[in-house]
């Protein structure tokens, strides 16, 4: 390591050789203190006394102020464990029986050991191999992406200089599936639009709405103690207590007694994963039967409530009732219950705390999620979807008062590339060829593979029909995949049934695959070259707390809006560089260095992107690079409020501040999304596109789902496992890494030396399986096995078991081998690989049959 | 006179950054003449511990918050040679990492089992409510405080703080150690819950009169169902209990020997038939 303390680092300086920096990671903005170049400590962010004062909200006689500092996702505080944790990825290295001029071996990727290599061996074997590929093949062979949210910033981040270089070069884009969104992009969209936010609701000044009018909180399949900690950090928390402090009512519908409704709910109501469609269309035939809808609403502001009416009575051909008798045999909820939460939900203002961002809910993640979702935004409209107190409020987690008029930006606002923001040269992709990320290892080792929709479809409704394959006619410019570069992250344990990728590593197809990352992952030992990363607080960036932009824009989760410039902490670990330094050298090398940087170090970059924001009006650059952060002032007293969807019950034009939103300003303004420009109990759009798709009807329709409860696979595996977000980590981001997360018990269970990833199963199941609590287990089905660590709780319902998604330790019996038993806690090894339905191309997680025995080793 | 620690379990969301935020504090880092470095597992200076209370539908999630009391008749004081633990003015009790070298057995001398020993070291170690940070930096709370998402933490002068401690009680009095660090919603009493429901009808039962009874047969509380039906008696003094329920029109029922002595209890869905 070199001397990280100079002179010409920004920072204050505390003693000498002490310096505090500023940053922000994926779940907070935080203080870093820095001693002799080592980082000490990581803590939150406090304001100081030329900061902005604190907002006060006044509702139903009390105060509420927060505190004037940044709160931090549990996993945050582990950071400096992370940085300096055994997994991180020293130097470059090299598959060792990997020869790009002889007999490359891929049969033994996941197996091999590595050889350490200089960089400019690495940069010799990606110049050469990229050359090749494109002499060989063309462009369209190569194909990549970037992980979500290892670390943050506008400019060093996910979305920055992987797409400039790229799409400069001209690759395969791999387009997303949107995985936070699947069943409200797919569905929810053709009820209400909003396909600019993925078919969630955007959320502005929703906190001081509750907080005034609301008297019960629905949380259906969210858990924001748990999801929430991410991007804000736990500001929410604060005002979930504050919820609490007034009286209101909270219930929670979740399979799994979540880490919300644990400590804080009023009820919890448990159905079946992918059931809760069921319960939707009974607490529907509730308020139709006993004469509880708004009328108002639903003969005014939606169409084709009269079909829904004959569909939940039973009185469209073939039909039956949708009553909460028949919702108790499909979700196992009791009938009864259900009638009390219909009735209670019609006697009282409610926030369903879902169907916006902070709110997306496992539930969207499930077989046929779709109709749930869409479901959803039906009962929102039946209770007159912006009436005082009653709307979405994602996870409780959202919009506090904020001036959204001061312009800065979040790292998906120019689709994958920040530089965008303020780069002279706009970086456009030559290729139009595209993979499809859960459908890469069949893209990568099938002769054609085909699907629909664009992945992400913020654009319009239409992309969801668009047609695509891969590879495209050789006069289209289409080729074979036989390049994979991955900056970050890992498919295995994030994608369903990963099997499918270990088969895809061993394709001889896939001639070179390459990864860029700062820590070992799940993955990281398939691929042929290995490329150390830097850590976000080893390198400097800028960002927006929380802020995502593009899809997410303004949807704001924190205190406060507080700009940070991510100042360089320490000196790069090991050998370890940025991802913009690593695409300087390859622009270099072949041809377009002058182009991609536009001469232009990070810092430069940052200060355009300073330039292009409202940051000037407040301060000098060079006072915004020493300070480290601006909190933005709050709102001005004569502030008016802009609550989402209350202009729609109001009749008026949109008046919420989202720059996003294509029907501002036009003669739309009054209008929702759809075709009609009214919430769609009928959806248009798929009348007009798929009139006969019978998974996803024109009429909306709860579908038993054709894996988990009761489906074909429950003689042979019974249990049905959810596999949600987890408690202690971001992704496979934070786990086995700083050992101060791994021994907390909720996390990982050590027994015999050996960390394990835990199952949650109900004592009754245990029972009939001879499984105590604390054996190890193992979880299978036909996909797969993996051994776990079995906490035998009250906290599931009987029949389902729960495991989080994403360990990030793929540790098979047998490396290598296609279909190993695992021991890391891969739970997607066993989650299926079949899309929420036919034209929804979605992944679902939340939904699977396993079986668990005993293991004895 | 000096330092507490008030921790409200009830706004506890379980996030153990508390527990985390003492390890970013102290391992690695050296805090002398308060602390040597923490090492980096097996110590946990504040821990945390999940307990689920009740069984299915009426299950709740409980976080002990286990420190060191900092007690004012501190047992490690009277156990420790050389001085080696010392109380100071602010109440603030502190191991002195030179002085206790090899004082293995100052980690059985906590009742609270607050004090680890640190094999490499040679030391035992524990909370020191970061006085490195009170004394020299302007801190005006430890790690732990600062961390916490809800306020579920409080850290003050005793006598600005004295006026909130009226829901509050100390860990195990009885041992009296004269504890500095204060509770509410220790899981030291138990929920009974349950529902009611006509079964003819199949609906919950709103409304219906639900009346505790301690072993004596005296009533202890009151509370009516709510529209699901359910009932929810907070924090009893661990006992055996009884419950009477009664609704205009129905049949009045009771249930005996409900045994909340050692843990909280979901009598489950109870009917209620029409008279």
């Amino acid at each position: 390591m070199s001397e990280q303390i100079g002179i010409e680092l920004p920072g204050v300086e505390l003693e000498p050789g002490e310096h505090v920096f500023t940053n922000c990671a994926i779940g907070g903005a935080v203080f870093v203190h820095v001693k002799d170049g080592k980082i000490t400590k990581v803590r939150p962010m406090v304001f100081g006394d030329d900061d902005t004062p604190a907002w006060t909200i006044e509702a139903r006689g009390k105060k509420f102020t927060p505190p004037r500092r940044t709160s931090l996702g549990n996993y945050v505080v582990s950071m400096k464990g992370r940085i300096y944790c055994e997994n991180r990825i020293q130097y470059p290295m090299r598959r060792v029986d990997f020869d790009p001029n002889g007999d490359r071996h891929v049969e033994n990727r996941g197996k091999s050991g590595y050889v350490r290599i200089t960089w400019d061996e690495a940069f010799d074997l990606l110049e050469s191999e990229i050359k090749r590929i494109h002499a060989t093949y063309g462009k369209a062979s190569i194909t990549g992406c970037t992980g979500s949210h290892a670390d943050f910033g506008l400019l060093q981040y996910k979305m920055g200089p992987f797409g400039r270089f790229w799409n400069m070069l001209g690759y395969s884009t791999l387009s997303d599936n949107p995985d936070s969104w699947e069943g409200w992009h797919w569905g929810a969209t053709h009820a209400w639009g909003y396909y600019w936010k993925l078919g969630i609701s955007d959320n502005f000044d929703m906190l001081e709405e509750a907080l005034l009018y609301t008297d019960l909180l629905l949380f259906w399949g969210v858990d924001p103690n748990t999801s929430a900690g991410g991007y804000n950090g736990q500001d929410g928390c604060r005002w979930r207590w504050w919820c609490k402090e007034l009286g209101m009512e909270m219930v929670f519908i979740d399979p799994w007694c979540n880490y919300t409704a644990g400590v804080w709910g009023d009820k919890w109501l448990a159905p079946y994963p992918a059931t809760d469609g069921a319960m939707a269309e009974a607490v529907a035939y509730v308020w139709i039967t006993e004469d509880t809808y708004d009328h108002w609403f639903v003969e005014n502001k939606c169409y084709g409530f009269e079909d829904f009416r004959a569909h939940i009575l039973g009185e469209e051909e073939g039909g039956f009732p949708r009553t909460p008798e028949w919702a108790e045999t499909m979700c196992g909820v009791k009938a009864r219950d259900i009638y009390a939460l219909a009735r209670e939900w019609a006697q009282k203002k409610t926030m369903l705390c879902t169907a916006s961002i902070y709110g997306v809910s496992g539930a969207c993640r499930q077989p046929y999620a779709t109709e749930w979702a869409r479901l959803m935004v039906l009962l929102l409209a039946m209770r007159g979807l912006g009436a005082d107190g009653c709307n979405t409020w994602g996870g409780a987690s959202m919009a506090p008062p904020m001036d959204m008029s001061f312009r800065f930006f979040g790292y998906s606002d120019v689709g994958w590339d920040t530089f965008g923001i303020a780069a002279t040269h706009q970086a456009h992709n030559s290729v139009k060829q595209k993979t499809y990320r859960i459908l890469l290892p069949e893209c990568v080792m099938n002769e054609k593979t085909e699907w629909i929709g664009e992945g992400f479809c913020g654009n319009s409704l239409e992309q969801q029909i668009t047609r695509n394959v891969c590879p495209l006619p050789k006069e289209e410019g289409g080729a074979p995949i036989h390049m994979i570069y991955r900056q970050g992250g890992s498919f295995i344990s994030t994608m369903t049934d990963t099997n499918r990728w270990t088969r895809m590593f061993h394709s001889p197809n896939l001639e070179f695959c390459v990864t860029a990352d700062v820590h070992y992952s799940s993955e990281t030992k398939f691929y042929d070259l290995i490329l150390p990363i830097c850590s976000g607080f080893e390198r400097e960036d800028i960002c927006e707390l929380g802020a995502p932009g593009g899809y997410g824009a303004n949807d704001m989760g924190a205190n406060f809006r507080v700009i940070i410039y991510m100042q360089k902490c320490i000196e790069p670990l090991w050998e370890s560089k940025t991802d913009y330094e690593i695409y300087c050298e390859l622009s270099k090398r072949l041809g377009f260095y002058d182009e991609f940087t536009e001469g232009c170090t990070i810092t430069d970059w940052i200060e355009r992107v300073y330039n292009a924001s409202s940051m000037p009006k407040y301060m000098t650059f060079e006072e915004f690079r020493k300070k480290g952060y601006f909190v933005v002032p709050i709102p001005k007293s004569d502030f008016k409020r802009a609550v989402s969807n209350k202009w729609y019950y109001e009749d008026r034009e949109c008046d919420v501040p989202d720059h996003n939103n294509p029907l501002k300003g036009t003669f739309r303004a009054k209008m929702m999304g759809t075709p009609t420009g009214k919430i769609e109990f009928t959806s248009t759009f798929l009348d007009e596109h798929f009139p006969d798709d019978e998974e996803r009807p024109v009429k909306v329709n709860y579908l038993e789902p054709w894996e988990g409860y009761h489906s074909e696979f429950s003689d042979k595996f019974p249990l049905i496992m959810e596999t949600p977000h987890m408690r202690f980590s971001y992704h496979t981001h934070y786990d086995n890494k700083a050992p101060w997360m791994d021994d907390i018990h909720a996390h990982r269970g050590m027994k015999d030396g050996y960390s394990y990833w835990p199952i949650r199963i109900h004592p009754q199941d245990a029972a009939a399986r001879d499984i105590k609590n604390e054996d190890i287990v193992k979880v299978y089905n036909d996909r797969g096995a993996v051994l776990c660590m079995a906490y035998v709780t009250e906290r599931v319902k009987p029949g389902v078991v729960m495991a989080y998604q994403a360990g990030a330790k793929y540790d098979p019996l047998e490396p290598g081998k296609e279909g190993s038993i695992d021991r890391g806690g891969c739970m997607n090894l066993l989650t299926p690989s079949r899309h929420v339905s036919k034209y929804a191309p979605g992944m679902v997680s939340n939904s699977s049959n396993v079986e668990i025995e005993k293991w004895e080793d | 006179m000096g330092k507490i620690l008030l921790i409200d379990i009830t706004r506890c969301n379980g996030c153990y950054s508390c527990q985390i935020s003492c390890k970013d504090e102290h391992v690695d880092n050296e805090w002398m003449p308060y602390a040597k470095p923490q090492p980096n597992t097996g110590h946990f200076w504040y821990k945390i511990t999940e307990t689920v209370q009740g069984t299915v539908p009426k299950v709740r999630v409980h976080y002990m918050h286990e420190v060191c009391q900092h007690c004012d008749n501190a047992p490690c004081i009277a156990a420790a040679k050389d001085g080696a633990v010392y109380k100071r003015p602010d109440g603030i009790v502190i191991i002195d990492p030179e002085k206790a070298k090899g004082q293995k057995e100052l980690v059985e001398s906590c009742p609270y089992h607050a004090i680890y020993w640190n094999d490499v070291l040679d030391i035992p170690q524990k909370c020191t409510m970061c006085a490195h940070l009170l004394d020299n930096e302007g801190w005006t709370e430890p790690r732990c405080v600062q961390a916490c998402p809800t306020d579920a933490l409080i850290f003050g002068e005793e006598e600005e703080l004295k006026d909130r401690l009226g829901d509050f009680e100390q860990l195990h009095p009885e041992y009296g150690t004269g504890p500095r660090v204060y509770y509410k919603g220790l899981l030291n009493r138990y929920f009974i819950a349950g529902e009611v429901y006509d079964p003819d009808a199949d609906e919950c039962l709103e409304g219906a009169t639900v009346t505790l009874l301690d072993s004596t047969g005296a009533a202890v509380k009151t509370v009516k169902t709510d529209v699901f039906g359910d009932f929810w008696f907070e924090r009893n003094e661990p006992g055996e209990y009884s419950i009477k329920i009664e609704m205009d029109g129905y049949t009045a029922r009771a249930m005996d020997s409900i045994d909340a002595t050692t843990k909280d209890v979901n009598v489950g869905s109870l009917e209620l038939k029409k008279a």
